[in-house]
This record gives structure tokens, sequence and C-alpha cells, in this order.
């Protein structure tokens, strides 16, 4: 499974990219693969606020729904439009074109309660 | 419980998830693969965990006509059709495939989950002159389907594959039966054969080009052709008419159980019916027990739903008010909340190619 270096990851299988005091956030390759074909994503709103470890958004796939919860507080300041129509984005580029939202961090501190890839490369064994 | 075939599904990259007590294949590649592989090409399915009893004697015709709502009598031998086990109040117990071997010979197959019921049912009310075995733990089962399955077919036996459905043919010994039936409104045929002989019908099905499918696969196939699942769309609370099956309930013959249940329903009037709704705008999948407004009024739930991958929209079946269930009526349902626009549809919402 990849699991890029440059990204902080949640337990429940969310990465967040660090730019200033911007965040993008998606779901792993780890999690796509359990997933399986995602066909429905439902990122935030623009400008919803957000706690970290709260429900942010939610993928379907065929058979069921997930929700995808937020790694850090803050507020929701981009979502990714290409989902709507692409789905299955999630599936084939879940580090890049298939991130969910872009976030204002709130609380940088919470970072430091994220895993750096190490840790959850053996998390998911 | 595991079927015969339960190594080569992990060989063969099976995800397995319980189903009814049974370690069953949800996917192998994926659900949206495995569906259009049935759609377009052909696609096998271990159907093991599926219940078999052999039904014979003098007495068999006519006990199954009383356990059962279509007519056995009008059964040809090599024949099968679809059938409903009733409780006296007209509820479904289960429904199922009668094959008729023989003039006084039947296999009957019926659903993973209701074996035991069925079984204990029907033994309560067996009669002089019947034989019943439940032989579910002898046979494994396999369904072929698709648009190329009449090609795996003739690969198989080195037959052509009949054109028409609900044929059944035996082949020799050990007793095993091939039946042009199945569950996804594509041509195909279902493969019974002993559990000593699964594991090689299974290799020799992919051999013949049909591709591993899995339960997610044969959900959404037949969602998409509005067929009903025990469980789901059938319960021993609603009758056949309410479910729309009143094609398989003979209710000129002389009797069966659950007969008079179904003419007090009639002459009442059926109070709901199982509809099929289409989903109008963009949502996302529907899913059971979801719930379904007519007129700002919650008045019911899905009892299945799916994102359809062969339409592309979000597709659900439900109990409605007999008043509201015509095709065109304007529904709503409501996924966490927000709710999207469906109508009632005729069935099935998937029309097979040409």
């Amino acid at each position: 499974m990849n699991v890029p270096e440059n990204l902080r990851y949640a337990e429940s299988h969310e990465w967040i990219l660090v730019e200033g005091d911007t965040g993008t956030v998606g779901i792993t390759d780890h999690a796509q693969a359990e997933l399986t074909d995602i066909v429905f994503a439902e990122p935030p709103a623009v400008g919803k606020k957000v706690s970290a470890g709260e429900v942010a958004a939610v993928v379907e796939s065929v058979k069921a729904a997930s929700d995808i919860y937020s790694p850090v507080s803050g507020e929701v300041i981009e979502r990714n439009p290409a989902l709507d129509q692409y789905p299955a984005l999630l599936n084939t580029d879940p580090f890049g074109a298939g991130w969910i939202y872009k976030i204002r961090i709130a609380n940088p501190a919470e970072l430091g309660a994220l895993k750096d890839p190490a840790a959850y490369r053996s998390q998911i064994g | 419980m595991r079927t015969p075939l339960y190594s080569e599904h992990i060989a063969a990259g099976g995800r397995m998830v319980d189903f009814a007590g049974w370690e069953m294949p949800v996917q192998y590649s994926g659900i949206l693969a495995e569906h259009k592989a049935v759609r377009e090409e052909a696609g096998v399915f271990d159907i093991s965990h599926m219940g078999e009893f052999l039904v014979s004697g003098p007495e068999s015709e006519t006990w199954l006509d009383l356990l059962l709502t279509n007519r056995v009598a009008a059964l040809p031998v090599g024949q099968a059709h679809y059938s409903l086990l009733l409780n006296e109040r007209g509820g479904v117990i289960d429904d199922l495939i009668v094959y008729r071997n023989g003039a006084a010979e039947f296999l009957l197959v019926v659903n993973a989950s209701m074996i035991d019921e069925d079984a204990a049912w029907m033994k309560s009310q067996l009669a002089v002159g019947v034989d019943f075995k439940n032989v579910s733990g002898d046979f494994a089962a396999l369904a072929v389907q698709g648009p190329d399955s009449a090609g795996v077919f003739e690969k198989l036996f080195n037959r052509p594959m009949p054109i028409t459905r609900n044929r059944v043919i035996e082949l020799g010994l050990p007793r095993a039966f091939v039946l042009t039936t199945g569950y996804t409104g594509e041509t195909g045929f279902e493969w019974i054969v002993p559990v000593s002989g699964a594991v090689a019908a299974w290799r020799s099905a992919l051999a013949a080009g049909a591709k591993p499918c899995g339960l997610g696969a044969r959900d959404t196939l037949r969602l998409e052709m509005g067929y009903p699942l025990n469980g789901s769309e059938l319960s021993p609370d609603r009758t056949p008419l309410e479910a729309g099956l009143g094609f398989f309930v003979d209710l000129e013959k002389q009797k069966f159980i659950g007969k008079s249940a179904l003419i007090d329903q009639k002459a009442g009037g059926v109070p709901t019916r199982l509809v099929a709704l289409k989903v109008v705008e963009k949502s996302p999948p529907i899913r059971p027990h979801y719930p379904v407004w007519v007129n700002g009024e919650a008045v019911t739930e899905t009892t299945s739903g799916a994102l359809s991958p062969s339409l592309g929209c979000g597709i659900a079946m439900a109990y409605l008010p007999a008043a509201f269930a015509k095709p065109g009526q304007e529904v709503e349902i409501e996924v966490r909340g927000r709710k999207f626009r469906a109508c009632v549809h005729k069935k099935p919402f998937y029309h097979k190619k040409a």
C-alpha cells in the first residue's frame, strides 16, 4: 500500500497535507482498497466548521456508506468538485485528484496527535 | 459455514462476508466490474449455500400443490417454475424454484437463509405417499449468467444450451442438474452438482470463460430487474399479492395453504403494493430502510436500494399504499435528512440488450 512521506494520517484512514495554515484532506490508499468501488462522494460545503474527529464527508461504495472524519478542526475553504461527477477518483488517485476538501487549520497543535507515515504503515500492517 | 468452494474463492481473491451464516464472497475484482461482466459477457456465482429438497412419491404432485402457490400439476417433466411457500395468513415463508425431474419427482431450490425453516414447515405438513429429503448438504451449485453463457454451456456440456428458460437437464451419475434459470435477468443456467464435483465444476466454468462474481453483483443485478429477495421484499407479513407476485399464485387451484387469506385480501382490496422506485435526480445510492415520502408525509421505507450500475441512477423497492402504487407516482426518498425526487417505475428497471 502506498503511504506517502509528506502526509500525516488519522487512525480512521484520512490523510492531511499541510501547507501553511491550509490542510488538504483525503482518504488513504488502504481505505479506498477496503471500501472498494466508490460510487458517490459528498464533500463538505465551503464555510462549514468542523472539529477534529467530527464527520466531515461521506463516501459510498456499492455496498455501504462510510463517514469521513476531519483530522483537524477548522473551516472548510474548498471542496473537490470533480468528485461530484467522478467519485471513482477516490479509488484511482486517493492522494491526488481524489482529495476531498481543504480546511483552514484552526489549531495546528492538533497535528501532533496524527500519525507519521511510519506509524500509519504499522497500523495497517 | 463454508461451501465446498471456499478455498477457490480465497484463491480468486474473494472478499468474504457473512450471509445467512455462510462465509460467502461479496466480490472478487469489484462489484461494478462483476456486474458489467454479467450484463455483457458471462459471470459465475457460487450458490452452493442455497438449499435443495427432493420430493418424490405417488402423492408428491398433489402434496406440492397443497403447499405451493403455483400449479405443480401443470408443470411438464423437464421444466421448472417459480413458486411461493405461504403460511396460513398468506404471508411468504419462502420463494423457490420447483423443477420437475419426473412424473413423481421434484427438486426444490430454496433460499439459504430459509433451509431449516422451510424443511421444518414442509415436514410438519408431510402426507402419506410423499418422500421429502433435504439434500442441501449433498449438492453444490453454480449460476452462470450473461449473454456469453451459452458459449460456456457448450464448452462444459458439448451441446447447445436450450434457448428457452426454465428447462431442466439431468446429467448422468452421480446426479447433477442443469437448469436454464437465474436471478440476474440475463440468459444463463444453474448447475447443481454433487459436493464432490464442486471444485472441478467451478474451475471448468472459469476455464470456459465465466468470470467469478460475488453476492454484491448478484444483489445489484437482481435489483435492476425488480426481483424480490426474501428477508428484504418478502416476509411472513407480506402476501404475494402485495409483492406483485400474483402471476405465480393460482387462485383457481382447489386449495393451497394461505389461499383463503389471499381470497379475503383480494376481496377487501390489497392494502399495499411493492413498487420499483427510480430516482429522477442525482442522488447518493439508495439503501434499505430509507424513508419514502408522498405528498409531504413519510409513508413507508425502502426494502432494497442501490445506485444502479447499468443505469447510473438511484433505484429502490418499497411497499407503498395501494393508492400511490402506480407508474409515474411521484415520491421522495430521504437520504441523511435530504429528500430526492423519485417516481414509481414499471419493472424491470433494466432491459436486456437485444
